[in-house]
């Protein structure tokens, strides 16, 4: 694989297209993605971390969830992620441990703010590896 | 080569162009663009034809699948989109509101001029920044507990009164007086109350932002003057925002409990964002009763805002509240549904009116109008870019006819976040905003390119065609002279 992730513009929101060998590394990649879209990860340090477990009606949905559990961490406990360890994942649930650091200000300078991952133009393509495009509104 | 959207749109007069109900299979109802013919183009190229369309596939949607002028690509429904449906067998849509649940803004008036404030903009800009929260990750100096969390989602604006934030006059100047009923915290997640408690009192980033603006054209004086705006060079005082990270996690919930809802109901939709219940329906009236709590908490959040920017001006001009003249033309919400009484075809029909970045514009006499308001019609802040202008217009009867009482909400963006942020630095968009006599203050410097002028369409090009199409009467314009920028 190449790259992890592409960001794509719209005018008033933002597309994500995540890239992995694997469903698992895909779901990873577009959490990077969002990340990325909040602040430079380079400065982050995996001080701690979060587990998340979801269950959602199919994958796209499943997709979707991770992200939004994700962007409420983000703005309950100020936690920016970096690494995501997907431990399960099928087609309708997800295990996972992410980690990452809380927002110093001194260090992290924050970018954009990420209202949620909707549903518009959702898709997961699995071709040679998979590929999943989200749109996020911002 | 004549320009693609000619095959499509029927035109109605220069500022209408319905969208034919043959332009796309499954739509119930044709849609309708206010529109001028130079704006089609780009609206064209974004696609949001297909929006408006898709959202015709709303079950029960009455009249046209309709976009304002400011219309622009949105998630699901347009930005600038307004869908009616009827509460009996039609539908409500979560994405229809939107994320900012009740994003909406409040206008405030003073006594003081132009030559008073400009020679103290810098402290009065430095004084807001202190004293309203704003910008990505903020928390405000409010602290609730999740109980009393319970009492703002279900008091709105009379909470924050409550508890001395305001004056009892800014309630009456507030739609809905500040408070959708029908309100009910149980109907809401724990997460969004986690997500609500420590912002309530923000500002908020992106395109949120407090503007001390000036007076520079009054088109209708008579309208003016009841509205407290007296002269050119008045100094008045907009407040921009929502319900932060409660609102948009009230939707996140809502939009995937809805989805599973569209399946038990046998609903068939274009787009999965604009997953949607029967209005009637257990799933239905849940969201209306959490859309309600986050409405009530925006309305309290503007609320406590305006308390502070007050406070600020008290401070700054070393004048009393009552010398200054701080009170509020009105507050207004631009995503949000709600249901409302039409005529159709001479018959009285209860709709759910879906309005995502569309102010509600309804006329004299309207009996959902402030007293002080009956004689010239509902006040609609209608706000542009930071370096352009605003504008406060007038609800219409033309619009309660057309446009289920509703009207333009702003600008409309047509360049992206990033788009506007590689062509632009955001010191730079600063130098050009000082050398036009604004003084700004933003928490990221980086945010300010993406809200620069290029980034939006011309707000009165906006506001010229609702007035011309006639769903709102334009009254005065203001321009900026200080910005808080989220």
């Amino acid at each position: 694989m190449e790259k992890d992730f592409e960001i794509i513009d719209h005018t008033a929101d933002v597309v994500i297209i995540a890239y992995g060998t694997s469903l698992s590394q895909t779901f990873a990649n577009a959490a990077k993605a969002l990340f990325n879209l909040i602040t430079e990860l380079d400065n982050v340090e995996e001080v701690l971390h979060r587990d998340i477990e979801l269950v959602a009606p199919d994958q796209e949905s499943l997709l979707v969830a991770w992200l939004n559990e994700l962007i409420y961490l983000f703005d309950t406990e100020n936690v920016i992620f970096k690494r995501f360890e997907i431990t399960k994942l099928n087609n309708t649930q997800l295990k996972a441990r992410s980690y990452g650091e809380k927002v110093d200000s001194s260090k992290h300078k924050l970018k954009t703010g990420v209202k949620a991952a909707t549903y518009h133009m959702l898709r997961i393509d699995k071709d040679n590896g998979y590929k999943a495009q989200v749109l996020f509104d911002i | 080569m004549p320009a693609p959207w000619k095959e499509v749109l029927k035109k109605i007069d220069d500022y209408r162009w319905e969208i034919p109900r043959s332009y796309k299979t499954g739509m119930s109802v044709p849609g309708l663009i206010f529109a001028s013919e130079s704006m089609l183009n780009h609206i064209w190229e974004e696609q949001v034809f297909q929006q408006v369309a898709n959202v015709a596939f709303l079950p029960g949607i009455v009249g046209h699948s309709l976009a304002m002028p400011d219309i622009h690509w949105g998630y699901g429904f347009p930005i600038g989109g307004v869908a009616a449906t009827r509460v009996k067998d039609g539908v409500i849509s979560p994405g229809g509101v939107g994320f900012d649940i009740n994003c909406g803004v409040r206008l405030l008036r003073t006594n003081l001029t132009e030559e008073e404030v400009r020679p103290k903009i810098e402290q009065l800009v430095a004084a807001l920044f202190i004293n309203v929260p704003s910008g990505l990750g903020s928390e405000g100096k409010i602290r609730v507990s999740e109980k009393e969390l319970e009492k703002v989602l279900t008091k709105g604006s009379r909470w924050a009164l409550e508890k001395g934030y305001g004056e009892a006059e800014d309630i009456t100047a507030t739609e809905e007086s500040g408070c959708l009923k029908g309100a009910d915290p149980d109907k809401v997640s724990s997460k969004a109350k986690k997500r609500g408690i420590p912002q309530l009192g923000t500002l908020g980033s992106g395109n949120h932002f407090l503007e001390v603006e000036v007076v520079d054209e009054i088109y209708d004086w008579d309208a003016a003057t009841v509205m407290g705006i007296n002269d050119v060079g008045q100094v008045l005082l907009l407040i921009h925002t929502g319900s932060r990270g409660f609102g948009h996690e009230v939707c996140t919930d809502y939009v995937r409990l809805l989805g599973e809802a569209v399946k038990r109901y046998g609903i068939s939709l274009p787009d999965r964002q604009l997953a949607c219940a029967p209005v009637q329906s257990p799933e239905g009236q849940d969201y209306l009763a959490a859309m309600s709590c986050a409405a009530n908490y925006a309305w309290t959040n503007r609320q406590c805002i305006a308390h502070w920017v007050r406070e600020s001006f008290i401070r700054v001009f070393g004048k009393s509240l009552r010398e200054l003249g701080m009170e509020q033309v009105y507050d207004v919400c631009h995503n949000i549904a709600k249901i409302e009484e039409y005529t159709i075809d001479g018959k009285k029909h209860a709709l759910c009116v879906h309005r995502k970045g569309a102010t509600r514009a309804f006329p004299a006499a309207h009996p959902d109008i402030p007293d002080i308001y009956k004689n010239i019609g509902q006040p609609v802040l209608i706000p542009g870019d930071m370096g352009r202008c605003s504008y406060i217009a007038l609800g219409t009867e033309l619009a309660m006819k057309e446009s289920f009482g509703s009207t333009c909400h702003g600008a409309g963006r047509v360049q992206s976040r990033s788009a506007a942020k590689r062509s632009l630095r955001g010191a730079d968009v600063a130098k050009a905003l000082a050398a036009k006599g604004i003084t700004v203050k933003t928490g990221s410097i980086g945010s300010l390119a993406e809200e620069a002028s290029e980034a939006y369409k011309d707000v009165s090009e906006v506001v010229e065609i609702t007035d011309k199409a006639g769903i709102s009467h334009k009254v005065a314009r203001a321009i900026p002279i200080g910005v808080i920028k989220g």
